[in-house]
């Protein structure tokens, strides 16, 4: 019972939007196909709606094969980025429009879709809005209206593209955090596309990362944040600093750090380290090994503040990432010097040609973690529970 | 809507504006209102009784006739063709696509005479195709459907140039979400496709039956001017006056401006009611 895709291929005149995309859904489940826009993912949602077809693969469903059904035999709900709202429809024959055009001996009592659709603008939230027309409705109603219209065919499959892309940033929160709790509610199977990472990694059960026309990594949002499969996940899914790393004996260093126990028994010279920033510890005295750092600038984002910092043993720009209030108990300011060490990474080493070889990625994390800043610890107001902590760690 | 200037406007501007404006009045009375004026004005010379007379002729009456037959075989067929040729050129993209929006265009950058005459070369008793029509009893040049053929030729892009640039704007999307809701074909185009574009078929439709009354050249052309059978209003109108009946010819015309009075009235309507949703349209070749 599950929505299989197998080695779909799909080329457009001059490039591949699908290549060899296999793909397995479990019923119920709540699936984000995560990719920058060109990577394949509209292709792979248009394809199991039926509004475009494969040159070579299969999609089944339950058995069933997708790819022989007509869009109108398929029974899946769509809902568009833009909506694609009947314009000249009010909302409440908008969302009976799947129940009116089916043949007569299957179609409900007008009594029956009437009820229908005012259950379902209950549900989504737009009682009353039924005599409206899309245009005088904004973009959230808009969006539940066009969830109203899917979810009156009873779907077994529910498609989203991008579905809050057009909404602005409070809209899209409260939004996805309600379509999740209604995907709770109705358990339908559901494939969202999107190219929001926060989105994907808050709403979904496991998330596709697609880039180019293929399937980078399929995982739970944890294992997709934890340990990404390929570089581009690193890139793609948060922020990463990259690291050269050169093999010095058993282990990999890079400006002075050693990055120990290397997996691939001496078998490659060069390797490439993804290290988040929140992956950096931040220590005002000297540990061993850590770099020298000069913090260049504090972006404060609200809870979290972005430090520049400025390595000369690496000969590049570091950024970390650390709790808003832990920078003011520290009191640092641009300017300061300091030591930063990686104490997480994700490693690759880098084949012949240079690039990156995904198949021996090496989750790295430090033996024995730095101490992390927590300054001043003279002042004991402040510093008695992070100091506390300290000792935690250290133990 | 326009900005407010800033500049206080003076006398040299308020003049400035003022000659402009009464020169463009001037122009329009001169070439349009005056012409079309002195249509009903030379209609009207012998008196009412006169009018009526000479519009009431066998030869007028059947001009009449002849005329709205034409349209009424040339309008909906073109309305059919605009609509599937806008579907096709606003939903696929395919080879030589550019070369159907080409031919599409054509009629209006052929000269009328020159469509006409092709008619006759082809299918015409000397033409092409003509002994083989003939030898099967089948009339096209000098007869009705060879009206009717060269008004179809010359209405050709009405529609589907109206449609064209508004179903593009429009896009598919609508169209792909009812098929996604169990919509067939026909569903999809009743229920969604037509409504969407109802006001622009409708200015294309009067555009097209406009031009299909008031044609001249191409139906000349292939009509062979038999009087009573193949003379078309305007045709009518011209044969009246080369035979110096200005009054006849002058009464025939003015059914004609009454036309195109009405088409006038009737899109401007729409473009009052409808203005945002035509506003996608851009006139193409016209």
């Amino acid at each position: 019972m599950t929505l299989e895709l197998a080695r779909l291929n799909r080329r457009f005149s001059d490039y591949p939007a699908l290549n060899d995309v296999s793909l397995a859904i479990a019923p119920g489940e709540f699936l984000a196909v995560l990719g920058p826009s060109g990577s394949g993912k509209t292709t792979l949602l248009r394809i199991l709606a039926g509004l475009d077809y494969p040159e070579s693969g299969q999609v089944s469903f339950n058995g069933r094969d997708f790819l022989a059904a007509a869009p109108r035999q398929r029974n899946v709900g769509l809902v568009f980025q833009h909506y694609a709202l009947f314009r000249h429809l009010t909302v409440a024959e908008n969302v009976a429009f799947g129940l009116r055009v089916r043949p007569r001996r299957v179609r409900p009592k007008r009594a029956d879709i009437d009820a229908r659709v005012e259950h379902l603008l209950k549900r989504v939230q737009l009682e009353g809005f039924g005599r409206r027309y899309p245009s005088q409705l904004s973009g959230g109603q808009r969006q539940r209206v066009a969830l109203a219209r899917a979810l009156a065919v009873e779907p077994e499959l529910l498609l989203l593209d991008e579905p809050f892309g057009a909404l602005d940033a409070q809209v899209r929160v409260a939004l996805r955090r309600w379509l999740r709790r209604l995907h709770e509610e109705l358990g339908l199977t559901t494939v969202f596309v999107t190219h929001d990472q926060e989105e994907a990694l808050e709403l979904a059960d496991r998330i596709a990362v697609m880039n180019r026309g293929r399937i980078e990594q399929v995982g739970t949002p944890r294992e997709i944040y934890q340990q990404p499969a390929t570089p581009f996940v690193c890139e793609f899914i948060g922020k990463a600093n990259h690291l050269a790393l050169r093999r010095e004996g058993e282990r990999f260093v890079a400006g002075g750090w050693a990055f120990a126990g290397e997996p691939w028994m001496g078998e490659h010279a060069r390797a490439i380290a993804y290290v988040r920033p929140e992956h950096l510890t931040l220590s005002a005295t000297p540990t061993p090994g850590a770099w020298r750092a000069h913090l260049r600038h504090v972006y404060l984002a609200g809870a979290v503040a972005h430090l520049e910092l400025d390595v000369a043993a690496l000969d590049q720009p570091l950024e970390a990432d650390m709790a808003s209030e832990d920078l003011a108990r520290m009191g640092l300011r641009a300017g300061d010097g300091l030591y930063v060490s990686p104490s997480h990474a994700v490693i690759f080493p880098l084949g012949r040609d240079g690039k990156p070889l995904a198949e021996d990625r090496w989750l790295w994390r430090v033996a024995v973690p730095a101490v992390p800043v927590r300054l001043p610890l003279q002042r004991p107001e402040a510093g008695v529970s992070p100091q506390r902590a300290d000792g935690e760690m250290q133990r | 809507m326009s900005r407010p200037s800033r500049r206080p406007a003076g006398w040299p501007r308020l003049l400035g504006r003022g000659l402009l404006t009464l020169a463009a009045i001037a122009f329009l009375v001169a070439f349009l209102l005056l012409p079309l004026a002195t249509v009903f004005v030379e209609a009207l010379r012998q008196g009412i009784g006169a009018f009526f007379a000479s519009i009431g002729q066998d030869e007028a009456r059947s001009a009449i006739v002849l005329t709205l037959l034409v349209a009424v075989i040339a309008v909906p067929l073109n309305l059919v063709f605009g609509v599937a040729a806008a579907w096709v050129m606003a939903r696929f993209e395919f080879r030589g696509k550019a070369l159907l929006g080409a031919f599409i265009d054509l009629p209006f950058s052929v000269s009328p005479v020159v469509s006409g005459l092709v008619y006759v070369l082809l299918i015409g008793a000397q033409g092409w195709f003509g002994p083989w029509l003939d030898a099967h009893g089948i009339t096209i040049i000098f007869a009705v459907p060879g009206l009717v053929l060269a008004t179809m030729f010359i209405t050709l892009p009405f529609v589907a140039r109206e449609l064209i640039p508004l179903m593009q704007a429009q896009g598919g999307e609508e169209e792909e979400a009812a098929r996604v809701l169990g919509a067939n074909g026909w569903q999809m185009f009743f229920r969604v496709t037509l409504p969407n574009i109802r006001w622009a078929l409708l200015y294309g439709v009067l555009l097209c039956n406009a031009r299909a009354m008031g044609e001249f050249g191409a139906v000349s052309v292939v009509s062979g001017h038999i009087r009573g059978l193949t003379t078309t209003i305007p045709l009518e109108v011209e044969m009246r006056y080369n035979e110096y009946d200005y009054v006849g010819a002058f009464a025939v015309a003015s059914l004609l401006a009454l036309l195109a009075l009405l088409t006038l009235a009737v899109k401007s309507a729409l473009e009052w009611r409808y203005g945002d949703e035509l506003a996608a349209h851009a006139p193409g070749g016209r």
